[in-house]
């Protein structure tokens, strides 16, 4: 089994694609006037066929109602997380508070590698973590995984 | 809500999660926000359910919590890392969300099993928002 396309809900696809594709340097893989919906995907460098489907949610899917209830989750910060990993997360956080992006928290050594976040354009929460050794014990029975 | 004050809203949590230490300056928060103190923090707590003072505390016991878990620093030592400025505030503040002094807590910790995984640990240690605390006293008072 494998993942071929992930949902994030934005407010806003077009300011989304500017985010995704000239902020953080995603490419763009398909964009389809599908008439009420617009099938919008990109995809991180490394990682051509993992897809991001950037998805306004409205009616007819779900009610205006709801979808305004939405709209200010994601506008709170609590809607969704995208983990991703880098070569450097320090560069990478300076290059992206370079173009303005809203951060989170500045890069932290952590026991899994360093790490750090911000927000994309909508408030989704964005994570970039370096994967390296950093000499911060693992909490005690935490379970590393197969990597 | 609309999702442009929303958005200001979260600005201002963000600030605060990462200048947690720092002197809470609630005028300045508002003033980039557009509105007026008291409306910010009213407005503040309806999105997050505790006013950006108490927020502000929560997540400096938080930090304080992680630091009694995993440092050996003294607890004079954590109370002003964490951004208060005497014990007694510290004192009253940690008290207030966990429900039990620094001290207290720390022994508390130190007797989990260490079988349980850390993380789990932290999960259940977590501090409560203002809000739920609230509603568990108004539960234990029925």
């Amino acid at each position: 089994m494998r993942i071929p396309i992930i949902a994030l809900r934005v407010l806003d696809q077009a300011r989304a694609l500017t985010f995704y594709t000239e902020t953080l340097g995603f490419t763009l893989t398909e964009d389809l006037d599908l008439g009420p919906m617009r099938w919008l995907t990109v995809s991180p460098p490394d990682q051509p066929d993992v897809n991001v489907l950037l998805e306004r949610v409205g009616p007819p899917i779900v009610d205006a109602d709801t979808a305004a209830q939405i709209d200010e989750l994601i506008a709170k910060g609590v809607g969704g997380t995208l983990f991703l990993e880098v070569e450097d997360c320090r560069r990478t956080f300076d290059d992206l508070v370079a173009k303005g992006v809203e951060v989170i928290q500045e890069p932290m050594e952590r026991f899994y590698g360093i790490d750090a976040a911000f927000r994309d354009d909508s408030g989704n929460h964005i994570r970039v973590t370096q994967r390296v050794e950093t000499g911060i014990p693992w909490p005690e029975g935490a379970m590393q995984g197969q990597s | 809500m609309t999702t442009r004050e929303v958005a200001f809203l979260r600005r201002a949590k963000d600030y605060v999660d990462r200048a947690y230490a720092q002197p809470l300056d609630v005028a300045a928060l508002a003033r980039q926000a557009h509105v007026s103190p008291a409306h910010f923090s009213r407005r503040f707590k309806e999105a997050y359910g505790e006013s950006p003072h108490q927020y502000v505390l929560t997540r400096r016991v938080e930090r304080a919590q992680e630091l009694l878990r995993n440092t050996d620093l003294r607890v004079s030592e954590i109370c002003l890392e964490v951004g208060f400025q005497s014990l007694g505030s510290f004192s009253s503040a940690f008290s207030r969300v966990t429900g039990m002094t620094p001290t207290a807590y720390r022994a508390t910790i130190a007797g989990f099993a260490p079988s349980i995984p850390g993380c789990w640990a932290a999960q259940w240690t977590r501090p409560a928002t203002t809000a739920r605390m609230e509603k568990r006293a108004d539960a234990a008072g029925d």
